[in-house]
């Protein structure tokens, strides 16, 4: 079991390496040829992300653009991508992680082609993604960690230094930060069979303090807010390999709405990855009919939640009745709740009452 | 009242006493502004006395302190000496040329400096009545050198001689040498004096100058040629031109039997089918004899002469152009311009206003060497009969042009672009609008004359303007490219494991293939100018 698993993580890396270094080759062989390098990728303009019905998330048309160095608006992008393209090699090379502000750190100094700031960089990154089809996790770059995971699963990790050891999510009260390592690591075993994904810490803290985790047989999993790609991945992981339904619990307001979103299909800023979205997650609450039924203390909504609810009314990913239907209701009672409300009927009632009913419904 | 209230007394007074009373109508209103213009009629004497005879100018000035200003003198005294190897000035004129004012050689129809004979005289009796020294004057016209000390009697503008001698010339020297005292103030007439001798040698790139300043300090105005222009015919006058006084002096001393023959005698351009028309038009029989005229058809002869259509246009061999090679000689000269900086020079065909004769010559300059030298953005030089103009620049015509007729942002010119102008305006008579002889009239004429120069010099300009902004671009893009190739075959080698960047020189060359071919086209546009003409 050991074996394999570590096998497999080198094979990725190994592709991965791979990649780069055909990258490395065309364009090597591009300027020995006197050609002017170039590489072609897919259109990341507007008008190119396109809303597939069929999986449910957005994701790039036909349209291919192509970055010329000859043409000297792009050469300066160009390069850095190449730059980039050697840094993430180095990573893979010398097994090390990054995050995506230190990538904007490590170019200082390259005179010329450092980043003039850090959306410059990610920006280059996610070129970079585009051009190799691969979520930058996979050589090693990574967002700042926020997210965290607590429940019965055991993991192994395969980064240096703790390549083969285990350990169980429990072990940590907290839960265990969503990281490089985590991310890496193989899912060994659990014995939970659902996954509550929630956007607030306190709510996380209160659910794992009410042992939600036993109670409901659940893996619980923090966003706190809008959830890094790397903790979607975690999602889409146990979904996929683990077969486990995913329940997603946000606030009652057209953000905690667009959280649970992004868990189910993806975001248009990633409409070049796919393996990010899970679109058969559930968002089981806060809904606005919840707020009536449970009579929950409530804020006015103001006229940026009111103009965010109609553009999320429009968007092809909220089609579907469910999602129509509340809408419509918070628009139509024109309040909003947030998790924290529940705390009226005393402080386990979320976990006593309104969890179990909720998931009873799905 | 009484009677010695209404009592006036009524007196004469001679030229001479004219000008001590009114010395600033000339150009010496104070102490900086006397130095200045002492220099400038002297030196302007100079340079005629030798271009009349087409002899390239030597000229030699001195200026030297004799007495400092203190408390409580506010002018010092200075002795001024110039030097030149001109015509020389025959011994019986002499001391009349600068004893006496109103007498000299400038009265007839030809462009010259001066035209008063007026140059010399006041600042001698500048000189007289500010220091009571008497004036040097040793000249020679090739035969023995004579020296006079003199002095002006103001009361009745005569010249009083104090000493006379006659030397021997055995070098066979010829030229004229002045030396006399003035009052002045030299260290604030500096800078103008400076910028008066740099733009005299602009506009006569053959006169070679040298000045040593009171502090001891020497300017060298070394000559670029040997080549001269050619000099001015004396032309009988053009009718348009032609006042009823000077029209009743003509008749009055003519030898003409008839008006007919008079016409055609008298004026440049008049033929005898041309002079029948004319008199036919004005009303006045061929057959007239010139001194039986009466006053009445005097005044009509000058009006028609201005009305009627068909004389020819008055002759031009009066003027003396520099001519574009000369003028631009003379601009690269002093501007020290090199073969890469942009110079035009262009003269429009010989107009006329009011019946005199005039040409416009224009330049136009620029370049990477300007921008040190001239502070603001466009400086206008002036130039009349080859006298620089330096002062009142925004009442003068030329400024007109430059900043109100010529929208320079058609020429690709922009607000910080270091553009030199010169302007030079020959005529027989200069439109001055002031006494002070500093700026130039806006002579409807001249004024369209002075555009359009400007205009055609200005085409090229862009041109070249708009080449340099493509080199410019150019050579931007060749940076961009010699900046990132040798970052993207670096790391793409260390990407692909290679131990050695690929060769990117090939694509380097082929950014820069443009750039030769740009400065090829760059270094054409002024004879493409040529070309074009």
């Amino acid at each position: 079991m050991q074996e394999k698993t570590i096998r497999e993580s080198d094979k990725q890396r190994e592709s991965m390496e791979r990649a780069l270094k055909t990258l490395g080759n065309l364009i090597y062989d591009q300027i020995t040829n006197r050609e002017f390098p170039w590489i072609m990728m897919q259109s990341r303009s507007m008008d190119n992300i396109i809303y597939d019905s069929e999986i449910k998330q957005y994701v790039l048309g036909d349209k291919m653009v192509r970055r010329h160095s000859r043409n000297i608006a792009h050469i300066r992008p160009f390069t850095q991508l190449v730059w980039t393209a050697w840094f993430a090699r180095e990573l893979l090379k010398l097994r090390k992680t990054s995050t995506l502000r230190e990538v904007y750190y490590s170019a200082r100094g390259q005179r010329d082609i450092e980043f003039k700031n850090q959306t410059e960089s990610d920006n280059i990154i996610t070129d970079l993604e585009t051009a190799l089809n691969r979520p930058r996790e996979d050589f090693n770059v990574y967002p700042e960690e926020r997210s965290a995971i607590f429940g019965d699963l055991t993991i192994e990790y395969t980064v240096p230094g703790y390549e083969g050891k285990r350990m169980n999510l429990t072990e940590h009260p907290d839960g265990v930060m969503i990281g490089p390592a985590l991310t890496s690591a193989e899912f060994v075993e659990t014995s939970a069979d659902k996954v509550l994904v929630i956007e607030k810490g306190a709510m996380f803290t209160r659910l794992v303090e009410e042992k939600a985790h036993e109670r409901f047989n659940a893996l619980l999993i923090h966003t706190a807010g809008q959830s890094p790609r790397s903790t979607r991945t975690i999602i889409q992981r146990l979904c996929r390999d683990k077969k486990m339904p995913v329940y997603i619990f946000t606030d009652g307001d057209p953000w905690g709405i667009h959280i649970a979103m992004v868990i189910i299909s993806g975001s248009i800023n990633a409409a070049h990855l796919r393996g990010l979205a899970t679109p058969e997650a559930r968002w089981i609450g806060v809904w606005a009919t919840d707020i009536i039924n449970y009579d929950l203390p409530t804020e006015n909504l103001t006229d940026f939640d009111l103009k965010r609810l109609k553009e999320l009314r429009e968007d092809p990913r909220y089609r579907e009745e469910l999602w129509q239907r509340e809408i419509n209701t918070f628009m139509k009672i024109g309040k909003k709740a947030e998790l924290e409300a529940f705390s009226r009927y005393g402080l386990t009632y979320i976990v006593d009452e309104y969890l179990p009913a909720k998931l009873e419904l799905a | 009242m009484t009677k010695s209230e209404t009592e006036v007394a009524y007196q004469s007074i001679s030229p001479s006493d004219f000008f001590y009373r009114n010395r600033e109508i000339a150009g010496f209103s104070n102490p900086s502004r006397a130095i200045y213009a002492a220099v400038r009629e002297l030196l302007e004497n100079s340079l005629d006395a030798c271009e009349s005879i087409s002899i390239p100018p030597k000229i030699y000035l001195r200026i030297t302190e004799t007495m400092p200003s203190d408390a409580e003198r506010e002018s010092a005294v200075y002795i001024l000496r110039i030097e030149d190897n001109g015509t020389g000035i025959p011994s019986e004129h002499v001391p009349r040329c600068f004893g006496q004012v109103f007498y000299g050689s400038k009265y007839n129809l030809k462009q010259a400096r001066g035209t008063f004979g007026l140059g010399g005289t006041i600042t001698v009796l500048y000189g007289q009545i500010t220091t009571h020294k008497p004036v040097k004057v040793i000249s020679s016209t090739g035969a023995e050198i004579h020296e006079y000390e003199m002095m002006i009697d103001i009361e009745y503008n005569r010249p009083m001689i104090l000493r006379h001698t006659v030397l021997e010339n055995r070098k066979g020297w010829r030229g004229t040498i002045v030396e006399l005292h003035l009052e002045g103030d030299y260290t604030r007439s500096m800078s103008k004096l400076y910028e008066y001798l740099k733009q005299t040698a602009m506009v006569c790139p053959y006169a070679d100058i040298t000045f040593v300043d009171p502090k001891g300090r020497l300017y060298r105005f070394e000559s670029a040629t040997n080549i001269m222009p050619k000099p001015p015919k004396t032309v009988r006058p053009h009718p348009h031109g032609i006042d009823v006084e000077t029209l009743r002096r003509m008749t009055s001393i003519s030898k003409a039997k008839n008006m007919k023959l008079f016409m055609t005698e008298q004026f440049q351009g008049v033929g005898a089918t041309t002079a029948e028309k004319f008199l036919s038009f004005a009303g006045i029989d061929p057959k007239t004899d010139p001194k039986s005229l009466s006053p009445d058809d005097i005044v009509k002869l000058v009006r028609a002469a201005k009305e009627f259509k068909e004389f020819l246009r008055p002759d031009a061999s009066c003027l003396s152009p520099l001519g574009e090679e000369l003028l631009s000689t003379g601009i690269r000269k002093e501007l020290n311009l090199t073969e890469r900086d942009f110079l035009r020079v262009y003269q429009r065909h010989p107009s006329t206003y009011s019946g005199f004769p005039f040409i416009v010559e224009a330049a136009i300059a620029l370049g990477r060497s300007l921008s040190k030298n001239e502070e603001g953005s466009k400086v206008i030089y002036r130039f009349a009969n080859r006298i620089p103009l330096l002062f009142d620049e925004s009442s003068c015509v030329v400024w007109k042009v430059v900043n109100k007729n010529i929208n320079w942002s058609t020429y690709k010119v922009s607000n910080d672009t270091p553009l030199v102008i010169a302007v030079h305006l020959c005529s027989t008579k200069i439109p001055y609008k002031s006494v002070g002889k500093e700026f130039l009239a806006d002579q409807p004429e001249v004024e369209r004359e002075i555009t359009n120069a400007l205009r055609h010099i200005a085409r090229y300009l862009r041109l070249y303007i708009s080449r340099n902004i493509r080199l410019a671009k150019e050579k931007r893009r060749l940076n961009v490219f010699e900046k990132f190739l040798p970052k993207i075959a670096e790391f793409s080698a260390k990407l692909a494991d290679k131990p050695e960047p690929p060769d990117i020189k090939p694509l380097l060359s082929a950014v820069g293939a443009e750039l030769p071919e740009v400065e090829r086209k760059i270094r054409e546009v002024p004879q493409i100018a040529g070309e074009n003409d």
